[in-house]
């Protein structure tokens, strides 16, 4: 492969690829604690609310869902989203309600004991989330966090479908120059490779940390 | 923009031939991943280690990069190899190839969850290493695998708009086709998009039932 190509195309695609990994990260990050401890609600309209966001946005595909942000969205509300962020929210709203049923398998596994003695101590339900169920569900769900979050780098490549210049788009252009399909696909596999191993292995790092705040060992 | 029924009405010939395919790929797909994911976990239970480790490698190496990368490859370089299939075979054996991966987990799963006992009784009967797996490992680790091979039949539907990008005339596709004749992009994408929930939605809420009912 020529080094213009490379220095052109690719890296760029790469540097894209992460930053859209980490903003949608990001965003299913907030929408899954939002959705997800909504879904422990004392009020029933919450919790449905809740449960129904998450179906939806479960229930579609991910890149469906894409084309409908970013082709049918702009006419319904005269703004045009630009497609880094129709790609952004898109992954983000739905790996977020993923992200949700984590949260709240995670919340639903801390001691029932722990609930109650929060009661007992009179504490609002906001201080008992905040300073009690949190810091014991939060070390839990970063396993699935970290499946998850390799599921989002790897859903980052449908955005080489709108015209986005990440590093499958970049393979994409590459193979059209070069005509060497093996060569630059075999590359990008291994691009992706690389980062989720990356991922895998900054949560490990994350679980450990996290668990030993809770003074449980991980090995 | 208001949103316009005729629109709808015109799409709906193209839409069912989309579910088709859909449906297609979806069956297909499925009975690869199911056949080739048992080929997988066998292999990683294998004794020796020059069965194991490649095995381990291709399955980590596929699970962890994105499908449509992988269909791209497929589709690009196996033309290159003297091997030419059509696009809906070659996003068919992607997406079977990539969810395989997926579902070697799930038998690892359940056969490590028949209870060591089982293995003791077939040895102690002398059953053949076949026979021990076909009449007594795996009818007991089919029941615990059921529901989790269902939850990945149902991300692999949401998979298959990926196909999309290589010209399958699934429902995406089909909508993209529309859209390009017509200049309307609301209803064509909103019905494939409506399309995905209700197929997904109750099948999940089947697998959740069937979940509960051999859990007991």
């Amino acid at each position: 492969m020529t080094s213009g190509l490379w220095q052109n195309w690719v890296l760029p695609g790469i540097w894209i690829t992460v930053q859209l990994t980490l903003y949608s990260a990001a965003l299913a990050t907030a929408v899954a604690f939002g959705v997800g401890m909504a879904r422990t609600h004392r009020s029933k309209a919450v919790r449905f609310l809740a449960a129904f966001y998450t179906e939806v946005f479960r229930g579609t595909s991910a890149l469906v869902l894409m084309f409908w942000l970013f082709f049918v969205l702009p006419p319904l509300l005269g703004w045009q989203l630009v497609p880094m962020w129709a790609a952004v929210l898109a992954l983000g709203l739905s790996y977020g309600a993923y992200g949700a049923e984590i949260v709240r398998g995670a919340l639903n596994a801390v001691a029932p004991a722990q609930r109650e003695a929060g009661v007992a101590l009179s504490f609002t339900p906001w201080q008992r989330m905040r300073l009690i169920l949190l810091p014991q569900a939060v070390p839990e769900m970063i396993p699935s966090f970290g499946n998850l979050a390799v599921e989002l780098l790897k859903g980052t490549a449908l955005v080489s479908l709108l015209g986005v210049g990440d590093v499958s788009f970049a393979a994409y252009l590459v193979r059209l120059a070069t005509q060497e399909s093996a060569q630059i696909y075999t590359v990008t596999l291994v691009i992706y490779f690389v980062l989720a191993f990356a991922i895998t292995r900054s949560m490990k790092a994350l679980e450990r940390k996290t668990k030993a705040n809770l003074g449980v060992v991980v090995k | 923009m208001t949103w316009d029924w005729s629109a709808v009405a015109d799409f709906m010939p193209r839409f069912w031939d989309g579910v088709l395919v859909t449906l297609q790929i979806l069956v297909l797909g499925s009975l690869l991943s199911f056949t080739l994911g048992l080929v997988w976990a066998l292999g990683l239970r294998s004794e020796s280690r020059f069965v194991r480790w490649p095995v381990g490698v291709v399955t980590e190496f596929v699970r962890n990069t994105p499908l449509l990368v992988q269909l791209f490859f497929l589709f690009f370089v196996l033309p290159e190899w003297g091997v030419q299939f059509s696009a809906l075979t070659t996003g068919t054996i992607a997406i079977g190839l990539h969810y395989s991966t997926y579902t070697a987990q799930v038998y690892r799963a359940g056969i490590d969850a028949v209870p060591a006992g089982q293995w003791e009784a077939a040895t102690a009967l002398s059953l053949p290493a076949h026979r021990t797996w076909t009449a007594v490992i795996l009818p007991q680790a089919v029941r615990r695998i059921a529901p989790a091979l269902g939850n990945y039949v149902i991300a692999m539907l949401k998979d298959t708009p990926l196909l999309a990008g290589i010209g399958v005339l699934e429902m995406l596709q089909q909508s993209r086709l529309e859209s390009a004749a017509t200049f309307q992009y609301t209803e064509p994408l909103t019905v494939v998009g409506i399309a995905f929930i209700l197929i997904a939605y109750p099948a999940s809420l089947l697998v959740r039932t069937l979940e509960r009912r051999l859990a007991r």
